[in-house]
């Protein structure tokens, strides 16, 4: 969408003072899309790293891509640029070739100038743009450069000085004159709504110089410093008195996933759900289980925040969302404004894994601005409020069942049962971008949620890699969205591919098991990529050279190809486990093939980060709520890992240059999943089938066989 | 009584409320908004500042008790020799994806080469596990700590 939606070389690229600038809507979370960019341009254009800076990213200025997601920063916002970048390059050797002779041939582009050899021409890349019409198409079938454009080594990943300097601006550092700090109070659980707030406490927090924000029962409290901020909040709310109603069900989820009945159940061929009927399960599998994941959080590590500031005419504000622009569609509906009035711009959060509370809080921002015009407003949530009002990545059941004859498998189905993953304010019909945020709900006139629409994208939601990557007979692919369950739910790294690797991954080891076979085997076995195979080959030599295994110690492996079409992972886990079943990482190689390789550190660092987040999905990571709230409440309440389990980590990036860059963000989460659980199996025997594998789980599934 | 804070080499006359937690006092008084707040809850290690050369949780503890000790915040850590290893160290082994963990991360670690030059692996794992990384970037923090003691 990126190029055909902003298809000219002046969408992505221009020049300021003298510098290169690369405009992108793709943000920053992490992932170092702007590193990658910088390094594309440069490979194309020569110039040097610090004569090319990065846009900032805002509504009106930067291309609309929608929302940074699925780890197609690269693929989408990287691809523009490069086409744009080539096809610049190709108009500036025309333009030198015009004026000063030579062959196009002959020109060579070097060190961020045009140079003819043999004659005393030099011309300035960035010079030449000042002068170049910009407003022209981007071709795509530009040539790009083949490795030899670029001379430097990939860029220091931008910003990390000044990380270690803790002078790297988050939108909490934000700080302008006048600005005011806030904070929400908020009612005990989602089903709550506002009865009464006592008078006496009101003006005694009005005596310290805060004010009180009210639309309904969303509460918010401002002042000049941020401390007495969050104290006063902390006592008005103990001042308010709600409507608790019957508080939050305490339903057994995967119960209720699978027996419900499902708004929207669909036949999944090649990877994209159908319309129309669903056949039943044939009888005679020989094979049958049950893997499931339980609600779990984004869990940033900075609690939302936002700045917003209305001055009568326009509001502006600053937000970690990943969508600028969906959510100025969104924000703009929801307050009854044009979305011309509206400008966003992103400045970085913490890293956010997904949907968290960044929208959310960009809206309340706005709603206090609204009532405080002129007046900057500060807004951040708190741990407690991020770990209690975050969408949640709904919990998810997948039931698989497979017949196996003489180690080849022939007949295999699964059935995905969860939520939505989709629960970013996107427009839509019935106001789906205002429905989806949370203040809306607790207004004088609220907003209600609107029920789910199932996403029929290939790969998308519930049913990414569903669809096995192996070559089985008679697949038979469901999926079922069910709704009707206690907590808010969105998209979080991998949507649906965590679960449904997890469940295709441990069936595979269960598999190797039952049929005495080895876990590379069965899967080559089943694998006619051969890209798949380079890697599992790859993995199987890696593996080789790690230290033996003691009796106690237990090693899982699992592949993937995130959506069955980017990046393709094996990873090796090897673990311990004492008599207690606490579970230590020891080793992990991870193997991958990302197409051509842009960022290589970044493209590591990506598949160790969600080598880790997965780890910590696995062995830690759980929502708990019950009537009365959710009770996962900071890190001790919801323990996530730390350095105390992190083991020794190997990646290895097979490089195909001739190949389709694609993103790893999300490759690695799925397959980690599975190779602890296959570890956690090999270690002790037990068969993890439900995250995460704590010690009172493991020991309750040891009871339970 | 005014409350008086030592930090980063200078004396401050603080007029915030004496018993507002340091971290708030630093970021919204003293305009030094590189300490994180994560948590306020002493869990996450985001807040983490050095008091006489030990790295501290910020986030909690009144501003008033730090009186009359000595603290640097991560503007300051490059002042040190320590602390310029460490953070040359964060840059050359890209120890950080989002970077909100890493003022905790460089300061815990410029203490711990304060008290150890040649830390073992039990005594980085016990400085580090006080923080919390969501993006994981572990595996490089716990090399650059050593590639610092090495330096
Ligand atoms: S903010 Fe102080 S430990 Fe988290
Ligand atoms: S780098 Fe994001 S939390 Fe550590």
């Amino acid at each position: 969408m990126s190029l055909d939606a902003h298809p000219l070389i002046a969408d992505w690229i221009g020049t300021r003072d003298g510098r290169l600038l690369i405009r992108t809507g793709k943000v920053d979370i992490g992932q170092r899309i702007s590193t990658a960019l910088l390094q594309i341009a440069h490979e194309e254009l020569t110039v040097p790293y610090e004569l090319i800076d990065i846009a900032a990213v805002r509504t009106g200025e930067s291309p609309d891509e929608g929302i940074t997601s699925g780890s197609n920063s690269v693929e989408q916002s990287g691809n523009a640029v490069r086409r744009a970048s080539a096809t610049l390059r190709g108009l500036l050797i025309a333009d030198a070739a015009e004026r000063y002779g030579g062959e196009k041939s002959d020109w060579i582009v070097e060190g961020g100038a045009l140079h003819l050899p043999g004659t005393n021409h030099r011309l300035l890349v960035t010079e030449m743009i000042k002068d170049t019409h910009l407003a022209c198409p981007i071709d795509p079938e530009a040539s790009i450069a083949q490795g030899h454009g670029g001379t430097l080594p990939a860029p220091p990943m931008r910003g990390l000085t000044a990380m270690t300097a803790g002078n790297y601006t988050f939108v909490h550092d934000l700080d302008l004159p006048g600005m005011l700090h806030a904070r929400v109070i908020r009612p005990p659980h989602a089903k709550a709504r506002l009865k009464s707030i006592e008078e006496s406490a009101i003006q005694r927090a009005e005596a310290k110089g805060l004010r009180l924000i009210q639309d309904g029962s969303f509460l918010a409290l401002i002042g000049p410093k941020e401390w007495p901020v969050v104290e006063g909040a902390l006592k008005l709310s103990a001042a308010c008195d709600w409507d608790i109603g019957d508080g939050i069900p305490e339903i057994d989820v995967f119960g209720h996933l699978t027996t419900a009945k499902a708004v929207g159940r669909f036949l999944v061929v090649d990877g994209t759900p159908q319309q129309g009927p669903v056949p039943d399960l044939p009888s005679g599998h020989n094979f049958k289980a049950r893997y499931e994941r339980p609600y779990q959080m984004h869990g940033a590590l900075a609690p939302s925040a936002a700045l917003a500031q209305w001055d009568g005419e326009k509001l502006c504000v600053h937000t970690h969302s990943q969508g600028i622009y969906p959510l100025r569609e969104s924000m703009a509906d929801s307050l009854g404004l044009d979305k011309n009035q509206v400008e966003i711009t992103h400045v970085p959060g913490s890293g956010c894994y997904g949907h968290n509370g960044a929208d959310d809080a960009a809206l309340e921002a706005a709603l206090i601005a609204l009532a405080m015009p002129a007046v900057p407003i500060l807004l951040k949530w708190t741990r407690e409020e991020e770990h209690c009002w975050e969408p949640y990545a709904p919990a998810m059941v997948v039931e698989l069942a497979a017949t196996m004859e003489r180690g080849r498998i022939t007949a295999f189905s699964a059935e995905a049962f969860s939520d939505t993953h989709r629960g970013r304010p996107r427009p839509g019909p019935n106001r789906a971008g205002p429905s989806k945020q949370l203040a809306n709900r607790f207004r004088l006139e609220p907003i209600a949620p609107n029920s789910a629409q199932p996403n029929m994208g290939r790969h998308a939601g519930m049913h990414r890699n569903l669809d096995p990557i192996y070559d089985f007979a008679n697949k038979r692919l469901v999926k079922n969205l069910v709704t009707g369950l206690p907590h808010r739910t969105s998209a979080m790294r991998t949507l649906g591919a965590a679960a449904n690797i997890f469940a295709i991954e441990s069936f595979m080891d269960e598999m190797a098991r039952i049929d005495g076979s080895d876990p590379f085997a069965i899967r080559r076995a089943h694998l006619s990529d051969p890209r798949a195979v380079a890697v599992l080959d790859a993995l199987e030599r890696q593996v080789a050279e790690l230290p033996g295994l003691p009796a106690t110690d237990g090693r899982g492996i699992a592949y993937a190809q995130y959506k069955n079409q980017m990046t393709r992972v094996g990873i090796c886990v090897d673990v311990s486990a004492n008599d207690r079943a606490e579970i230590r990482l020891n080793h992990c190689v991870i193997v991958a093939d990302a197409g051509r390789v842009i960022d290589a550190d970044g493209l590591v660092a990506q598949l160790e980060g969600g080598f880790l987040q997965a780890a910590s999905w696995s062995l830690y990571e759980k929502v708990v709520w019950n009537r009365d709230g959710i009770q996962s409440r900071d890190w001790d309440s919801y323990p996530v890992i730390r350095f105390d389990n992190i083991p020794a980590i190997k990646v290895i990036v097979l490089d195909r240059p001739d190949e389709r860059s694609v993103g790893a963000g999300e490759a690695s989460p799925g397959p980690t999943i599975a190779a602890i659980a296959n570890a956690i199996f090999d270690a002790t025997g037990i068969r993890m089938r439900r995250m995460p594998f704590r010690p009172d789980d493991i020991l309750r599934q040891a009871v339970s066989e | 009584m005014t409350l008086t804070l030592h930090v980063n080499g200078r004396d401050h006359v603080i007029t915030s409320d004496p018993d507002t937690p340091l971290a708030y006092v630093l970021r919204d008084e003293l305009k030094l908004k590189g300490t994180k707040l994560g948590c306020g809850l002493e869990q996450c290690g985001a807040c983490a500042v050095l008091v006489d050369g030990q790295a501290v949780l910020s986030c909690v503890s009144s501003a008033a008790s730090f009186a009359g000790r000595d603290i640097n915040t991560i503007e300051a850590v490059g002042e040190t020799d320590i602390g310029r290893r460490v953070q040359a160290a964060f840059v050359a082994q890209s120890a950080a994806q989002c970077g909100y963990c890493t003022a905790g991360l460089v300061i815990a670690a410029t203490s711990l080469l304060g008290r150890h030059p040649l830390p073992d692996d039990t005594a980085i794992t016990e400085a580090l596990t006080p923080h919390i990384c969501r993006c994981g970037s572990h595996p490089r923090v716990l090399r650059a700590v050593k590639q610092a003691a090495e330096t």
